[in-house]
């Protein structure tokens, strides 16, 4: 039981380059960004992983230099086993081919990943924010992104803060 | 020695316009429903019957912005939110008044971040605000009195 996914990795690891890791039962395959839709597509339709269970990103900036991860989970649902597949993208314009032709549900995930961490998914059909409001300016889950909205008044600079703070007039 | 004395026993009362106004106000104050958060279980808790906002003629959470007179803000409004609230609060007519329930209403909160509205007075003009996280139903109902203590002492000439 411990080493099923075995003849799946076996199969692709040469043909799309890519890189195994085992952890406490959790498999994770790195891909290389240009054939993650090939392997998803395959891992769908050969090894019957048809369905995509969360796509999301993270940023590991400034510890590593690829600094986001792109990362997906497939499920096989008749043999219950989840395979994690991550793709490490660079910070400088991050661009991933959409999985929305796969799987019509990374519309979504994807729009999301472009809201929060500016990962820009080419061919998807509807490329617009869908958490923040349309106009905000910036991608919030990035870790330069300003942690803190507005200094916290304490009594020292209570009136300054005061002053720079937007009330609502009638 | 009014004309109470002179009037007799013909059930008459006499009192100020400003008043009746006032009672007719605080006694019928309708709150919309706005709960946003966990905030929103405190008001529920002290609309029921324990607490029983009843007491001061608040049976009525109305659904509609355009029935209510008083707009409780229970729990973090974030950015994207806060056009809607300010939309409702357009909505309802005069005269109108806001409660801020709970820190997060108030300043913020815990959320000093990008996606929370640092206190919804940025947005609408509030009239009390009430401290806690969540704050308990007595606190609530404190601040509704506290706000009916106000409307009280409401003048005929600032009235619009």
């Amino acid at each position: 039981m411990d080493d099923w996914y075995k003849p799946i990795t076996d199969v692709m690891q040469d043909v799309y380059k890519i890189h195994v890791e085992v952890f406490r039962d959790e498999v994770t395959l790195t891909v290389p960004a240009e054939n993650i839709v090939e392997v998803v597509k395959t891992l769908k339709l050969v090894n019957d992983y048809r369905m995509l269970v969360n796509l999301t990103a993270v940023d590991y900036w400034p510890q590593e230099t690829p600094r986001f991860h792109v990362v997906y989970h497939l499920r096989n649902i008749q043999q219950n086993t989840i395979l994690c597949l991550r793709v490490s993208l660079d910070g400088n314009a991050p661009i991933l081919p959409t999985l929305e032709r796969v799987f019509p549900n990374a519309n979504w995930f994807e729009r999301e990943v472009w809201d929060l961490f500016g990962i820009l998914f080419e061919g998807n059909s509807d490329m617009r924010r869908i958490v923040m409001p349309h106009d905000w300016v910036g991608h919030p889950l990035r870790k330069d992104y300003p942690l803190g909205y507005e200094e916290v008044q304490f009594s020292f600079n209570f009136d300054e803060i005061e002053l720079k703070k937007p009330y609502a007039k009638e | 020695m009014g004309i109470e004395q002179k009037a007799g026993d013909m059930g008459i009362i006499t009192t100020t316009l400003e008043q009746v106004v006032g009672f007719a106000r605080t006694n019928s104050m309708w709150p919309v429903l706005f709960g946003l958060a966990c905030c929103a279980l405190e008001m529920m808790a002290a609309q029921a019957a324990n607490y029983d906002l009843s007491r001061f003629g608040m049976e009525l959470n109305r659904a509609s912005p355009r029935q209510s007179d008083l707009m409780i803000v229970a729990g973090r409004v974030s950015q994207k939110m806060a056009p809607v609230l300010r939309h409702l609060y357009d909505q309802m007519p005069d005269p109108k008044w806001v409660i801020a329930m709970g820190d997060c209403a108030s300043c913020g909160g815990i959320f000093n971040n990008y996606a929370i509205v640092q206190g919804v007075d940025e947005v609408v003009p509030v009239d009390i605000y009430v401290a806690g996280c969540p704050p308990r139903p007595e606190g609530l109902i404190h601040g509704i009195i506290t706000l009916h203590e106000k409307v009280k002492q409401e003048k005929l000439t600032r009235w619009s």
